[in-house]
């Protein structure tokens, strides 16, 4: 097909945001009257991609072009004047306003968006409610019948299924095939594998910023988007885990040092059940917005949950507050270290701080004792203190350091890792998870999240799935491959048990 | 007979659902969505009667200097409410209304009526310069704007000084009485119509213009705002211009109600519209409220004060009890926020 038959071409765009590289040459080529997926595993670029598409922001090199001209928007309202629409992961609405005031700050038809919306299924909206009143999936229909009524070229959906009920699904699946028929193009993003075979015509595979294969509809695509997606290096080197791993495994019979049963929250965590026990730590896997996020905060008591029960020692937890879940000996070590830690403050008083938290410790500190327990949790992790007193001033690894260092000191019996490895160079990753094997060895539980798949076999026993708010599959970590784990995440089912039926 | 209507009904209700929705569901809910709307008024005349009762020989001249008292407070309440709703705050509004306010003392002294006129277009017109700075050093320079607009404040201040050294100037007195005197009747003085004439004039076709509609956006959400295709620097802007002419109103409400120019009586303007925008039920989070509200609420703050002077109150006590009921107003509609959004 010629150039200037495409509607849309990506071509090499890369961008990056301070140290992260978000993109490093992403190509995409969108044809008239084709729904196009865009696929990719966590961080490998899709949503950034989009964003440079829609004008969100600029993109640091590479091009856009539009019917085979160049361009480049400042903003979502330019590249919507070229028929060019994003509707974001999450619903950009504006939430004190009413729904006709929002469709007339973005300059859209209201009677235009009324009709997409009669076609999504929504036949009576009252437009003079206030968006903040309305429901999640409803908001998601308006953004989209607000997209619509801009009659793009090219619409992107990002996500746009994802914690959305089956039945609204549906409704997207017919206006995206609709909207293929009057011949525009749809890019499709969704993490899950089922919908895109069965909607998208051509689906381009990023990997690390870079697109790494453009596939067509055919039998057997899956496996080679998963493939794709995988690399090259699919048999990485998982030499060290036999090495780190403590030999002696706990034995099952053990009391459970966490365990979660039937947990709830709406809308993205529907049952969600596992053990955890003394001495292991279990990896949990799963793509963006499964769920995790919500898991890890109900366990860690900064998130109410609105069912099920968790227990630590077979003792019935009620979490109200971290402090809750701290008094029980479960703590959280979050990806984002600007939540955990003071940047101003020193090393020390970082480390320090749970031991604050009871008014019985609201006195004096007691400076010796404290600094001979900082001291030894720094040593231990071989945290470097050159970099002086503010903590703003240490690198991410030795921030995320004085994370696990805070908890030695206070002392805990579980420690759930949220994605601890994020943005972390390679060398202090190593670390961080002989620190994590050096824990459990001594008998700690570990509750490990991790957004780099590969990361669950080097350093986990035992990994659970979750894919839509569910546990959806359990494997040692013998069986805990990248392949095997992302198939999983993305909701298919294991090669092994595939093949048999 | 119920028949034919019911079927009549139904098929109206399809093509506009929002316009027939019963006068109750909708009372109702203007009542949720703008409870300042409906409290205000109540606490105004709460205020009033307490007032009237604690002082019976309320005469039309309590009614005129109410409302000379009030007129500087509701401006800078005023200007103060365009910029929180659009989530911002200005800290410099009490230094640009004294600005204003001693331009014009200084200019008019000696100006015919038509001249001070002229000269009062002229202030606002500065004061909506210094807003448009203000904006700029907020967008610009991405420096908090509590920080910049506190900082630029003490730029206009000193810029008062330097205008007028120490209270004095005047204008003519038919300007004056445009904010002093009576229109028609005593009891209808000319502060109340210049107010209600400007807040008119301004902010309601400001409210149902599109800029207006973007004030409440970018003060809501601003990353929805932003995907919505609004300018998010340009509409924060124009909010800190509108700052700064409702500001130099203010000012000149202050030269009109007082006679004279001093360069620090715009100073305490500054924290009590402050106080005027959160009783007057505006969302320092932005978004959230509307202009009556803060205008009604800088009556009720100048009626506490003369109602503890009415009573007898040591004028020291009483501002322990104005900042108790200010705190108090303001908790109230707190637990009302929170009990609507635990529904």
């Amino acid at each position: 097909m010629s150039e200037a038959a495409l509607l849309l071409e990506a071509r090499n765009v890369a961008k990056r945001f301070d140290l992260v590289v978000a993109l490093k040459a992403a190509s995409l080529q969108v044809r008239p009257g084709e729904v196009h997926g865009l696929m990719g595993s966590n961080g490998a670029g899709k949503s950034t991609l989009v964003k440079i598409i829609s004008g969100v922001f600029p993109a640091d090199g590479g091009q856009i072009l539009v019917k085979g001209v160049t361009r480049s928007f400042r903003s979502p309202a330019e590249a919507r004047s070229a028929g060019i629409v994003s509707v974001y992961q999450d619903p950009a609405l504006v939430p004190d306003l009413t729904v006709t005031q929002n469709m007339r700050l973005a300059g859209a038809s209201i009677d235009a968006v009324r009709k997409w919306l009669v076609e999504l299924g929504i036949v009576r909206l009252d437009f003079s409610l206030l968006v903040r009143d309305l429901p999640y999936p409803t908001l998601r229909l308006i953004d989209l019948g607000r997209a619509l009524a801009s009659e793009p070229a090219v619409l992107l959906l990002d996500e746009i299924t994802a914690s959305l009920p089956a039945d609204l699904s549906e409704r997207i699946y017919a206006m995206v095939k609709h909207w293929r028929e009057r011949g525009n193009a749809v890019i499709f993003i969704s993490h899950r594998m089922a919908e895109v075979s069965a909607l998208c015509d051509r689906a381009t595979v990023l990997r690390d910023g870079a697109t790494v294969g453009v596939t067509e509809r055919a039998h057997g695509s899956e496996e080679r988007i998963v493939a794709l997606m995988l690399g090259a290096e699919t048999a990485r080197a998982v030499a060290t885990v036999a090495s780190t791993r403590a030999s002696l495994r706990a034995p099952r019979d053990a009391q459970a040092a966490l365990e979660v049963r039937g947990l709830r929250r709406s809308p993205l965590l529907n049952d969600v059940s596992f053990k955890l026990y003394p001495g292991e730590v279990l990896g949990v896997a799963a793509l963006e917005g499964q769920g995790q996020e919500e898991l890890f905060d109900c366990i860690a008591g900064s998130r109410h949950y609105d069912e099920g029960a968790i227990f630590a020692h077979s003792r019935e937890l009620r979490l109200r507050h971290p402090a809750d879940a701290i008094a029980a000996g479960i703590v959280l070590v979050p990806a984002n270290r600007l939540l955990a830690l003071l940047q101003q403050r020193s090393i020390r008083e970082n480390v320090a701080l749970p031991t604050f938290g009871g008014i019985r410790n609201w006195g004096p500190i007691r400076m010796r004792a404290e600094r001979m327990r900082v001291e030894s949790a720094i040593a231990r992790l071989q945290i470097d203190t050159r970099a002086g007193s503010e903590l703003r001033r240490l690198s991410g690894g030795n921030q995320q350091k004085v994370v696990i260092a805070r908890w030695l000191a206070s002392g805990f019996n579980t420690l759930l890792c949220f994605d601890p490895t994020r943005g972390i160079d390679i060398g202090t990753k190593r670390q961080i998870y002989t620190l994590v094997r050096e824990l459990a060895a001594a008998g700690s539980a570990v509750l490990l999240f991790t957004s780099e798949l590969p990361e669950i076999a080097l350093a986990c026993d035992r990994a659970i799935v979750l894919f839509g708010g569910r546990v959806v599959a359990e494997m040692p970590v013998s069986e805990a491959d990248e392949a095997t784990l992302l198939r999983s995440a993305h909701g298919l089912a294991p090669l092994a048990q595939a093949a048999h039926d | 007979m119920t028949k034919p209507a019911k079927g009549k009904s139904s098929v109206m209700a399809v093509p506009a659902a929002a316009s027939n929705t019963p006068l109750t569901t909708r009372f109702r809910r203007s009542l949720r969505r703008y409870p300042s709307l409906f409290f205000m008024p109540a606490l105004l005349i709460a205020s009033l009667a307490i007032t009237v009762a604690v002082h019976p020989q309320f005469s039309d001249f309590d009614l005129q200097s109410l409302a000379m008292g009030a007129l500087p407070l509701a401006f800078a309440a005023a200007a103060q409410t365009a910029v929180v709703i659009s989530g911002g705050i200005d800290l410099s509004i009490g230094s640009v209304m004294a600005v204003a306010n001693v331009l014009a003392a200084s200019t008019m002294e000696k100006a015919s009526f038509g001249e001070s006129l002229l000269l009062a277009a002229a202030v606002l017109i500065v004061g909506a310069a210094i807003g448009a700075l203000n904006g700029l050093i907020v967008v610009l320079s991405r420096i908090p704007d509590v920080v910049a607009t506190l900082t630029s404040g003490f730029i206009w201040g000193g810029i008062a000084l330097v205008i007028l050294e120490k209270p004095g100037g005047g204008a003519p007195q038919e300007f004056l009485n445009l904010g002093a005197g009576t229109l028609f009747t005593p009891w209808l003085p000319n502060a109340l119509v210049l107010l209600v004439a400007t807040v008119v004039v301004i902010w309601i076709p400001l409210r149902r213009s599109k800029l207006g509609l973007q004030f409440y956006a970018v003060g809501s959400d601003r990353i929805a705002a932003f995907r919505s295709g609004v300018n998010i620097d340009r509409t924060r802007f124009a909010a800190y211009i509108f700052s700064g002419l409702f500001s130099a109103v203010g000012g000149l409400g202050l030269t009109m109600t007082t006679g004279i120019g001093a360069p620090l009586a715009g100073v305490y303007y500054t924290l009590s519209g402050l106080a005027a925008v959160v009783v007057g039920g505006v969302s320092l989070a932005g978004g959230r409220g509307g202009m009556v509200g803060p205008v009604m609420a800088a009556f009720v703050l100048t009626l506490i004060p003369t109602d503890l002077i009415f009573l007898n109150i040591d004028p020291n006590f009483g501002q322990v009890i104005q900042g108790t009921l200010i705190v108090a107003i303001v908790m109230i509609g707190g637990f009302v926020d929170m009990a609507r959004s635990r529904k």
